[in-house]
């Protein structure tokens, strides 16, 4: 899809190549990450393929074609660009930021209007709310989603995104993550993504092209990424903890589908409640609504410390522990850890409980992955 | 000197004596300032991108247009009277040429202060040249040529009254009349309408920047 051979970038000014001699091979629909520390020309490669920055040596084709030979508005029009949060224009709605490209390519507008729809729907953000917003009026997470959605909006076989989760905070990052690998699933884009971030590599990223200076140093899966890496630098890069970083490698889907789940109504009987955790050995049990929605979480000490009759809503903890099922053991990790409990619930896109993870689960995993 | 005084020729007296020849000439007034400005809107902002564009060519512009607005107007107005005529011409010219600094500076630091990474976004998600100015680099600058525009029209309301010693009419008739003849109402009444005419202007003007706002 994407191949850079022998490309080199020198700026004015400046001795040492930005981009030295790199060979990169980028194949279709697959997530190819650029990672490193800043100035080792990771936005600069990326930056080459849709010509934003010409190369001094080497050639690059998409699609084997040479991107010199292409015109470039033309071609930047078929290539999806995500920059940081910054890149929204401010003076435009948003309706009109995701309508950018389709303008240029002159559709039709009430097709424009209908694609509009469709990809805010498609990143979570309900049009009817948000189409005539300025961006200034979005937290950053929304701005983020409303960049990848302009990115997304003609379709574009290749997708750029220069740090897209930089600017917002951890837990919206994750979320923006995870649902940006559920939206992969489904578009199979062939995607290069920028980021200094390690973890977010691991995490987001089919192959990873570790980079310094302007040299590619290692190119690979994320798994071997972290059980071999190629020098010194690489491992300094993933740094310690590679056992809690390969928790990242495992959606949390993928260990609860064969784990049978048992929930509570709000009146249920508080005996049943404590026979089946026990039974069940897990430390805490969803509560749900009529609609098998979330609505809360029994823990199994508070339940164990209970002395006289209690309703199952008396004792239910309204806030509880919670992932999608999309994020990783990672995320499943640190939300455990951010608030201070043992157990985590895996909930669907209806918001269901499909599953629970416990801290003694993800413990015993990381030991054996260890040994 | 005992104009105040006499009966009949009182400063109220004059200006319902004259009122349809103020209207007249606050009519004439301000066709001059709204030609002239509009002529430099277009001018100034062409100039403005022109040297966005050719940052090299920016100093010298910007330099000469400010060499222009230190020469005393009633010379400029002098110079250029051979040159086109006695008449509403030659006062539109120079009023244009007295407007340009503040129109051509505001457009090219309106558009030079543009976040980068906004234009790179533009450019990197397939927006042409044209595109990119009209769509994203003017509207967000569109404040700050604003704010040039009302500078300029106010200054230029003041500027136009020196435009009757071309013969271009205006306000300025009553204040020149009333210098030669003695006659300090005629002056007044210049003075006063020159005045009411910039707030008039600057107030519309505000309005009309409100409503563009961002």
């Amino acid at each position: 899809m994407i191949h850079l051979n022998g490309v080199t970038k020198i700026y004015k000014n400046n001795e040492s190549p930005a981009v030295d001699n790199l060979d990169l091979h980028i194949t279709r629909g697959e997530t190819c990450i650029l990672v490193g520390p800043s100035g080792c020309g990771k936005t600069t490669t990326m930056k080459m393929i849709n010509r934003l920055v010409t190369p001094t040596q080497g050639t690059i084709l998409i699609n084997g074609q040479d991107n010199r030979e292409m015109n470039p508005v033309e071609m930047r029009q078929n290539i999806g660009y995500v920059i940081q949060e910054i890149g929204l224009f401010p003076h435009m709605t948003i309706a009109d930021n995701v309508a950018t490209v389709p303008r240029e390519k002159k559709w039709p507008e009430k097709k424009i209007q209908t694609r509009v729809d469709e990809l805010l729907h498609l990143v979570g953000l309900d049009p009817a709310e948000y189409r005539n917003r300025k961006p200034a009026s979005l937290s950053g997470g929304q701005r983020q989603r409303v960049g990848v959605a302009r990115a997304l909006a003609a379709d574009p076989d290749i997708l750029l995104m220069d740090e897209p989760f930089g600017a917002v905070d951890p837990i919206t990052r994750t979320h923006l993550q995870n649902q940006f690998l559920r939206l992969q699933e489904e578009l199979k884009k062939t995607v290069v993504f920028v980021t200094h971030d390690i973890d977010e590599a691991i995490k987001m990223g089919d192959t990873i092209a570790v980079m310094r200076e302007g040299h590619l140093i290692q190119l690979d899966s994320p798994d071997q990424i972290l059980s071999e890496p190629k020098d010194d630098f690489v491992s300094a890069l993933i740094g310690g903890n590679r056992a809690i970083k390969r928790l990242n490698l495992v959606k949390t889907r993928e260990v609860i589908d064969n784990m049978p789940i048992q929930t509570l109504r709000t009146n249920s009987p508080v005996d049943t409640a404590r026979k089946l955790l026990i039974t069940s050995q897990l430390p805490a049990m969803p509560v749900v609504d009529e609609n098998n929605r979330l609505i809360g979480v029994v823990q199994k000490h508070i339940l164990s410390a209970l002395k006289e009759q209690a309703e199952i809503a008396d004792i239910m903890e309204k806030n509880g522990c919670v992932v999608d099922k999309g994020a990783t053991l990672g995320d499943a990790l640190s939300t455990m850890l951010n608030y201070g409990e043992r157990y985590v619930i895996i909930v669907d896109e209806n918001y269901s409980p499909c599953g629970i993870i416990s801290f003694t689960y993800l413990l015993e995993l990381m030991k054996n992955d260890v040994a | 000197m005992c104009i105040y005084g006499v009966a009949g020729n009182s400063f109220v007296g004059y200006v319902t004596a004259n009122s349809g020849k103020i209207l007249q000439l606050s009519l004439e007034h301000c066709l001059l300032v709204v030609v002239a400005v509009l002529i430099a809107i277009v001018v100034g902002i062409s100039l403005g991108i022109l040297i966005s564009y050719y940052d090299v060519l920016a100093p010298a512009i910007l330099y000469v247009c400010q060499i222009i607005m230190t020469i005393p107007s009633l010379a400029l107005f002098g110079l250029f009277l051979p040159l086109f005529g006695i008449g509403f011409k030659t006062g539109v010219i120079t009023l244009v040429l007295y407007c340009l600094l503040p129109v051509v500076r505001n457009t090219y630091v309106g558009i030079a202060e543009i976040d980068p990474s906004i234009i790179e976004a533009a450019r990197g998600m397939g927006m042409n040249e044209a595109s990119i100015m009209t769509k994203i680099k003017l509207p967000l600058a569109w404040p700050i040529i604003m704010a040039g525009i009302r500078t300029a029209v106010v200054m230029v309301v003041g500027i136009a009254a020196i435009a009757s010693v071309v013969g271009a009419g205006g306000l300025g008739v009553f204040i020149f009349r009333g210098i030669s003849q003695w006659n300090i109402n005629a002056v007044l009444v210049g003075a006063i309408f020159v005045s009411l005419l910039a707030i008039v202007f600057d107030q519309v003007l505000k309005l009309v920047e409100n409503r563009s706002q961002v």
